[in-house]
């Protein structure tokens, strides 16, 4: 069993503490709501439980999941329990996951997450309500398929982006069915509970919106303002972290706190630099120098081979990916900041320092200074010279002043 | 010569109060640890050690010497906030902008006559400031604002390893600009600019000391100035806010040339 442990403060323990007790109380006020909804409904969807076991798994494999999730959430092993109740007893929700302007490595992310119920649970089979590369269906009976599931569960739905939304050229660069990203976008997100905009370019953009963006492309929140929009940006976002939000969801009903950029705390709060296993190097002021000296053989910090460690928010240093198999970092390669907002443009990877636009290829904030400065030097120089000359006549009379006084001074 | 004509007598004036005195040097102090800390952070020295990595901590002193440097920096500049309230005229907030009509003449004048070096041929006295001048003040307000964004940005990127209230009050910072990296490259961008800041600074000061002689270096140690007798009122007519002090030159004609006042 792997233990994934986030709290790492006296405040993260407070803050879970008051976390588990909320989620406490909205669980017995769910359940009673459920255990009513399931009465009416129950022959109609099928719960999170029974799908998992109609698919062959088996309890136990069930329990597991619950106990991944849980861990991966945050969450303490008395949750765990709460975890799997939900499970039981909530009815599936159907999920509609839109591809614009994207490479598809979100949910290349998602399939390969660690426990095989994640994709099966939440994508392939329970809630592949469209998703235009997974799913069966192609063309209009896409569509239709898309269209029946937003009528159907109206203000129900979860809604997954992956991509961002080209706005240049009237948003041609990105159609499909015959219809723009945003028309398609502002459709889904119209009846949809919850939207959840999966990795970098939905969430901010990513290399579509790099200078000089030529589609226009923006994420997605800058399009849909009158809802909430998790944002769960990466390049791409960890699978289990993609799980862990929507599994939140599905169990507790409510999104999971979010921090000022809308990004899931329990994954987003701590940067790569502060659960980095090469973190005691930094403070000790141990780095790599480049990639083949002795200090990078002998596992120093990349810091000073332009590592975005410190200035990413992510879960790569303790989730980790492939499995908990490794990190960028672990692997021998800095950070690039995939998670952070407009990563592309505050290269080049390999500084420390992005570069300066306008101030030539690749300049530093340190080049620009060093010259101004170098620069200034050299005209209040040119200043003081000028000055002694400008003001000669003032300084000789006061010169011969003061030298007249020290002639009168009294020595007695 | 005819500078035996005029008897250039100066009296001391208290210009810069202790509190004024102690923020100055705290804050020079402040921004030299913070901008050489600063820089070794951003770029720090390449060293090879056999010695495993618990054993030594020194990068970390560094950040934590910054770190507590900032939160001195803040103090001293929320106690000169307070005392540009209650300070003496040449603290006054007022001192910094260039709001009145004289003040605009004194940014002339010292365009004109001190970067520019003019000639100056009216030798008003009151073109002479006996604290800072208007355009100083002025570069101080630019200062000042450098600093705020200089407290902001690096409490901001603060703020995430922080759970006391003071950082936590930036938590703003980094949402509005999207990510750390923008807010550290002009965290960065801005030491340079108060670099430039203190070279334009430390030489004016100097200009100053040595053209007019009137203890212009000194005076931030002693806060004393020199200033002409010519230019305080005789001691019988001090009484509550008095008339403004007389502006016109004493000079004749005649004398007009060696005055040793005119810097």
């Amino acid at each position: 069993m792997k233990i994934v442990t986030f709290i790492t403060s006296d405040a993260d323990k407070r803050h879970n503490f008051v976390i588990v007790h909320y989620f406490i109380l909205q669980h017995d006020y769910k359940q009673t709501k459920n255990a009513a909804e399931m009465k009416s409904n129950k022959n109609k969807r099928e719960t999170y439980l029974q799908s998992v076991l109609k698919q062959g798994y088996s309890r136990r494999d069930f329990m597991k999941f619950a106990t991944y999730m849980a861990a991966y959430m945050g969450l303490e092993t008395s949750v765990v329990g709460q975890v799997a109740k939900q499970l039981e007893n909530t009815p599936r929700i159907p999920v509609i996951w839109e591809h614009y302007q994207e490479c598809t490595c979100c949910s290349e992310s998602f399939i390969r997450s660690d426990h095989p119920i994640v994709s099966d649970i939440i994508l392939d089979k329970i809630s592949l309500d469209y998703t235009l590369t997974l799913m069966a269906a192609s063309g209009h009976q896409a569509e239709a398929a898309k269209h029946a599931t937003m009528e159907k569960y109206h203000g129900e739905y979860i809604l997954c982006v992956e991509g961002s939304v080209p706005l240049g050229d009237d948003g041609n660069y990105c159609c499909i069915a015959g219809r723009t990203a945003i028309d398609h976008l502002k459709e889904a997100a119209e009846g949809a509970a919850v939207i959840i905009a999966w990795g970098s370019c939905a969430s901010n953009g990513c290399v579509q919106a790099a200078y000089p963006n030529p589609t226009e492309a923006v994420p997605i929140h800058k399009i849909i303002k009158n809802k909430p929009i998790v944002r769960v940006p990466g390049c791409p976002p960890i699978g289990e972290v993609m799980a862990g939000v929507i599994v939140h969801y599905v169990t507790f009903g409510t999104l999971p706190e979010l921090d000022r950029l809308n990004r899931p705390k329990a994954f987003y709060a701590k940067r790569i630099h502060d659960s980095c296993y090469r973190r005691p190097y930094y403070d000790a002021g141990l780095f790599a120098e480049s990639f083949d000296d002795e200090n990078a053989k002998k596992g120093y910090c990349l810091y000073k081979v332009g590592c975005r460690g410190p200035m990413t928010y992510n879960s790569c240093g303790t989730i980790k990916w492939n499995n908990g198999v490794s990190f960028p970092i672990q692997s021998g390669h800095g950070c690039i900041g995939c998670s952070e907002d407009n990563f592309w443009d505050n290269g080049p990877f390999y500084e420390r320092i992005s570069s300066l636009n306008g101030f030539g290829i690749e300049a530093s904030a340190d080049q620009v200074g060093k010259a101004t400065a170098a620069a200034l030097g050299v005209g209040v120089t040119a200043h003081a010279i000028a000055a002694n000359v400008a003001k000669r006549n003032e300084l000789k009379n006061s010169i011969a002043e003061g030298t007249r006084n020290e002639k009168q001074v009294k020595e007695d | 010569m005819a500078t035996a004509k005029k008897d250039l007598t100066f009296k001391r004036v208290y210009v810069w109060e202790l509190p004024v005195r102690i923020f100055h040097w705290a804050n020079a102090l402040c921004i030299t640890v913070l901008a050489a800390t600063g820089f070794v952070i951003a770029n720090p020295p390449a060293i090879m050690s056999s010695t495993e990595a618990s054993g030594q901590f020194w990068f970390g002193t560094v950040r934590y010497i910054h770190f507590a440097t900032a939160y001195i920096f803040l103090g001293v500049m929320l106690l000169r906030i307070y005392w540009a309230f209650v300070g003496n005229r040449y603290a006054s907030w007022r001192s910094f902008l260039p709001l009145t009509r004289k003040a605009l003449q004194n940014i002339r004048h010292v365009l004109q006559i001190d970067i520019l070096l003019g000639v100056d041929k009216e030798h008003r006295l009151g073109n002479i400031a006996i604290g800072h001048n208007a355009v100083a003040g002025a570069s101080y307000v630019v200062l000042f604002f450098l600093a705020l964004v200089q407290v902001a940005t690096g409490f901001g990127l603060y703020e995430p390893m922080s759970a006391f209230f003071v950082a936590d009050l930036f938590g703003w910072v980094i949402p509005l600009f999207g990510s750390d990296f923008t807010v550290r490259l002009i965290h960065h961008g801005v030491t340079w600019l108060m670099i430039l800041f203190v070279i334009i600074h430390v030489y004016l000061v100097f200009y100053h000391d040595w053209l007019e002689g009137r203890g212009e270096v000194s005076s931030m140690f002693s806060g004393y100035k020199f200033v002409l007798t010519d230019r305080i009122k005789p001691e019988d007519t001090l009484e509550g806010e008095a008339p403004p002090a007389q502006e016109e030159a004493p000079w004749t004609e005649e004398e007009k040339t060696p005055a040793a006042e005119a810097h």
